[in-house]
């Protein structure tokens, strides 16, 4: 009796999980299939999911229009950039609070991740001002410094668990050993680290990449990134949906393609210290 | 060299004082123990000698230099931890190469230390291997090699054998001991087991919540112990301490009387008891006796081919020669 009730409920699982999947994927898949309609089948009612005739036209007219190239490498710098120069930062803060902790570094990263729940736009006219100022408006480089800002909370939270499990009995075996706080960071916690610091990496490099807030409002044409490019053809009138959805498609394409090389690595590293 | 010299050192963590102000001279080439019950400080003690602690007043001096406010790095010392604490993802060339990078020693000199101590401590055959493919007792080798290639003033010990089984123990006991004579340099050696700290020690300190009770050689303490704590601490199976008109017979409060010191007979003798549980271990023969007044159980070692079993009746009778006298403060009487 229990093998039937036990197989009963992998089944159950196995259609909840599936079910789940296919709801949380459906989107992308349908913007993927519209991306090869004509615009007249992509609004058609009742829409059409498979039988239609399969065209590149949208496609093509999106690299027609917008210089697709500019916009992928400016997504390439800006979530590249923003993620090492984290990461630069990052370290040393999280080392040192997980390894000299102090009585009130419980509470600075709580207060760190707390800015995380303050809505964006709260701030938005104040940074608005400091980018005119400072010339940053509609440059790869600002929206760096931004991004970065907007995810070291969580950079320097993820690393401070994984340094967290590294045993401090090997850095002061360093420290025996000569090693000065950089050797120490370099040669020793670093590469200890690897699996959690490319996990937050490659995280970090995903919400980077999909940030629109920041970079619809900060950029206009020269450091626009792909958020900027999948907007450009959005309509108020909600026309246009199928080049809408090619635009998205070659978007979202690169960190896709990304994302699902470098599973395995992600899973591990989220689950890092999780699981002994 | 290696001369350390601890003077006035205190070490507080918050209000919590854990070494109170102590003073400690250890000379080079000796083998020093640090040895008491967990707790007792010896690893904190350690920790400051090694600077991986700072001290809360007092001065640590290496080679008659102030070395209080050092980096650990500084301190010319090299230390062996419990876990070994190698560097994972490392071979096991780089990390008893690592010490020498750090110094920027020459490639040339770095190779010839690392071939020595990789045939002094047998681990040729393993250079190329992750510290995960070793076993306990070589990645222990590979701990004390990259202790070894450094030439420190001192080695500093931290328990470094309790992670090992029995066996394995005794015989990285007599390897580091070897060590010490092959080197003749200073080392520390913190451990809670009285054993390695009676077969490996030049001097033994032992330390009770921070403070010293008595440092001497091996046989001193064992001979003659400053208190009750120290002959209770040190020899195996521990000294029996009598208390009550046992004990006034001899003018003292407390006798202790060494299980080994005991003759054991079963028609005559000084006390009479009950055998409790006997183990015998062939070489010799360990009795727990019941129903000696002051002592419950009072521990008998015998010769292997004693014959007796539980509930036997026995006489018991202490060498007097061998006899600790303990006043009421425990201290004892010469």
């Amino acid at each position: 009796m229990a093998r039937a009730v036990t197989n009963n409920r992998k089944i159950l699982n196995t259609v909840a999980a599936w079910t789940i999947g296919i709801l949380i994927f459906f989107p992308i898949l349908w913007t993927f299939l519209t991306s090869f309609k004509t615009e007249a089948t992509a609004i058609a009612d009742p829409p059409v999911v498979l039988f239609f005739d399969w065209t590149l036209q949208n496609y093509t007219d999106v690299m027609e229009r917008s210089n697709y190239g500019l916009f992928l490498w400016n997504s390439i710098f800006i979530a590249g950039g923003s993620t090492l120069l984290g990461l630069i930062i990052a370290i040393p803060a999280a080392w040192s609070m997980a390894f000299v902790p102090s009585r009130r570094t419980k509470d600075i990263l709580l207060w760190m991740l707390s800015t995380k729940m303050l809505p964006a736009v709260g701030v938005l006219y104040p940074i608005y001002l400091i980018f005119i100022k400072l010339g940053l408006l509609d440059t790869k480089f600002g929206l760096t410094i931004v991004l970065m800002l907007i995810n070291l909370p969580i950079i320097v939270w993820m690393l401070y668990t994984y340094f967290r499990e590294i045993p401090g009995e090997i850095l002061e075996a360093s420290r025996m050993d000569g090693a000065s706080l950089k050797d120490e960071l370099l040669y020793v916690l670093t590469p200890m680290a690897v699996p959690g610091i490319a996990s937050t990496l490659l995280l970090n490099f995903i919400l980077a990449w999909n940030e629109a807030f920041w970079t619809l409002n900060l950029t206009a044409a020269k450091a626009a990134p792909l958020t900027a490019f999948i907007a450009s053809y959005s309509s108020p009138e909600g026309l246009f949906y199928a080049k809408l959805s090619a635009a998205s498609t070659m978007a979202i394409a690169p960190i896709l393609i990304m994302g699902w090389f470098s599973q395995k690595q992600l899973v591990r590293g989220l689950t890092f210290g999780a699981v002994k | 060299m290696g001369r350390i010299q601890l003077k006035q050192v205190k070490k507080a963590f918050g209000d919590v004082v854990v070494i109170p102000p102590l003073d400690l001279v250890i000379d080079d080439g000796e083998f020093v123990v640090f040895v008491g019950p967990s707790g007792c400080g010896k690893s904190t003690l350690l920790r400051l000698i090694a600077g991986l602690e700072d001290t809360t007043s007092g001065n640590i001096e290496i080679d008659g230099k102030d070395a209080t406010g050092l980096p650990p790095a500084k301190r010319g010392l090299a230390m062996v931890f419990q876990s070994y604490a190698l560097y994972p993802h490392m071979s096991v060339r780089k990390n008893i190469a690592f010490p020498m990078k750090m110094a920027k020693m020459p490639q040339e000199e770095q190779e010839k230390r690392i071939a020595n101590a990789a045939a002094a401590l047998n681990l040729t055959d393993y250079l190329d291997r992750r510290p995960g493919q070793l076993s306990g007792g070589q990645r222990q080798r590979v701990a004390i090699g990259r202790a070894i290639v450094r030439e420190p003033a001192a080695f500093l010990f931290d328990e470094p054998l309790s992670n090992l089984d029995a066996a394995l123990r005794v015989g990285m006991r007599m390897e580091i001991s070897e060590l010490h004579k092959k080197l003749d340099t200073t080392m520390i050696y913190v451990t809670h087991d009285q054993v390695e700290a009676m077969t490996m020690a030049d001097k033994i300190v032992v330390l009770r919540a921070g403070v010293i009770e008595q440092v001497g050689s091996p046989l001193e303490l064992y001979r003659a112990p400053r208190n009750k704590f120290v002959g209770g601490f040190i020899g195996s199976p521990k000294m029996n301490q009598l208390e009550g008109p046992e004990a006034a017979k001899h003018g003292a409060t407390t006798i202790g009387i060494r299980p080994e010191h005991i003759s054991i007979s079963k028609t005559e003798g000084d006390w009479q008891g009950t055998v409790g549980v006997a183990e015998h271990l062939g070489s010799d023969t360990f009795m727990h006796i019941h129903g000696i007044p002051g002592c419950d159980p009072l521990t008998v070692r015998a010769g292997g081919e004693v014959d007796v079993k539980h509930g036997d009746t026995v006489y018991l009778t202490p060498q007097l020669e061998h006899l600790h006298k303990f006043d009421a403060q425990g201290l004892r009487i010469a």
